[in-house]
């Protein structure tokens, strides 16, 4: 491919702009569903997208404790990570046979770059709120990074290949084994996007804002839109690795997959409590990973 | 009116600040958040920090001691940022005019844009006065 595709790919479709649109429909489909669950009327189909442009129309402060190039490259690396791996997921759902054996390690570690990106941007920002935010974004990513990957393993395991294309066409959510390993990867992403019961970093309550506290203007508006992204981007990578959406007729039911796992988020995010970070963490080393081994175990034995 | 003041007044960030207020100034704020108004149809939502705030609701007499930090929190703001004194103690002192440790209203430490006077305001007198700075800021 010439290098004008890769960059229209990245930067359009299926990677920035498609992406971006995307996570803010599903992000206004996620705040008005948790208006309707509080029985309110809800926000505007276009209030998320004002929220993240009005964040590049103010002032950009710099605290003068900050390391102001890490304070500026932090939101910029997480935004680069969350489009290469849409780029990366979308491409290979829209042609199964493209990519190499091993994109799909790529995407996990390309996916893990945003909450990266938070906790440097925590530390540089010289607050100590921030810095407790950070230093629980980074125990929560060292949590649910150990399930997650057990529970993609199912799905490799069943599709005999660690190639996002031929992940695509396979479909492990009709096996338990499947059904068992998309709920604890549901789990972890909902800890991936940092939502109750996993907001920890963020804690209003106690930390006021945790991770981003200083982060205002341009830098913060990144951010923003990288959690904006993420929430399309991850249930869309969970979609194409358990649903085989790029199977034939599979289209549909990846649809209608990823609408439900983004609902499943909302109301797991509105019924549930914060937890501590050492319940997190517990949490996700104890029972999470323990389904996730059985899930596993499930999957060897052929179920 | 411009694109960014269209975009900035469909998204307004709140930010409560208390200074020595009684509590109920600040109950009414949390009142005006919840359901039964619900300003997320506006676009209104609270922050935590500072730094994303683009309103900030001043709660209190502010006093001596808390009127310093009330123009670090204010030169800590993004700006542009709107300020609204809510509450009779925020727009005049009120009864505390006369207290010893009083010194001036708000609006002689920190520019504000809107006064909602009543101790305390009712979220449906804040909600009138939001709507009518939106419309002062968009030049209507």
């Amino acid at each position: 491919m010439t290098y004008p595709g890769i960059l229209i790919q990245a930067l359009v479709f299926p990677g920035l702009a498609f992406s971006a649109a995307a996570g803010l429909f599903l992000s206004w489909v996620d705040r008005k569903v948790t208006a309707r669950v509080q029985m309110r009327q809800g926000p505007p189909l276009l209030q998320p997208f004002y929220d993240v442009a009005k964040y590049f129309v103010k002032e950009t402060c710099i605290p003068s404790g900050a390391t102001p190039a890490v304070f500026w490259a932090a939101p910029l690396v997480g935004l680069a990570g969350a489009t290469t791996a849409s780029t990366m997921i979308g491409g290979s759902l829209l042609d199964p046979s493209r990519g190499y054996v091993g994109d799909l390690i790529v995407v996990i570690y390309l996916l893990v770059l945003p909450s990266l990106a938070v906790i440097l941007g925590a530390f540089s920002s010289g607050n100590p709120l921030a810095s407790l935010g950070g230093s629980r974004e980074m125990k929560l990513l060292l949590a649910y990074e150990l399930p997650f990957v057990l529970a993609l393993a199912v799905p490799i395991l069943n599709a005999g290949s660690i190639r996002l294309g031929d992940l695509a066409v396979t479909v492990t959510v009709a096996r338990p084994s499947g059904v068992l390993a998309l709920l604890v990867a549901l789990i972890c992403i909902q800890g991936k996007l940092g939502l109750v019961p996993f907001d920890l970093p963020e804690a209003e309550s106690e930390l006021t804002g945790g991770a981003l506290i200083e982060y205002s203007g341009a830098p913060m508006g990144i951010f923003r839109l990288t959690r904006t992204m993420l929430l399309y981007v991850l249930p869309l990578f969970l979609v194409s690795a358990f649903c085989g959406p790029a199977a034939a007729g599979g289209a549909l039911r990846g649809l209608i997959c990823l609408v439900l796992l983004v609902v499943s988020v909302t109301l797991i995010r509105n019924t549930a409590p914060r937890l501590r970070i050492d319940q997190a963490v517990k949490f996700f080393w104890g029972p999470v990973s323990v389904v996730a081994l059985a899930a596993l175990a499930l999957q060897a034995g052929g179920w | 009116m411009g694109m960014a003041v269209k975009i900035l007044t469909r998204s307004l960030n709140a930010f409560h600040l208390s200074g020595s207020a009684c509590n109920n100034c600040d109950i009414e704020v949390l009142d005006a958040l919840t359901p039964r108004y619900d300003l997320e149809r506006f676009g209104i939502t609270l922050v935590g920090s500072v730094r994303q705030a683009d309103l900030l609701l001043l709660c209190g007499a502010f006093n001596r001691k808390s009127a310093e930090r009330l123009r670090r929190v204010y030169h800590e703001a993004p700006k542009p940022v709107v300020v609204a004194a809510v509450g009779s103690c925020a727009c005049s002192g009120c009864i505390f005019r006369h207290s010893y440790n009083w010194e001036e209203p708000v609006d002689s430490y920190i520019p504000v844009d809107v006064y909602i006077p009543g101790c305390p305001p009712k979220p449906e007198a804040m909600i009138a006065a939001i709507v009518k700075t939106i419309a002062k800021l968009r030049g209507g």
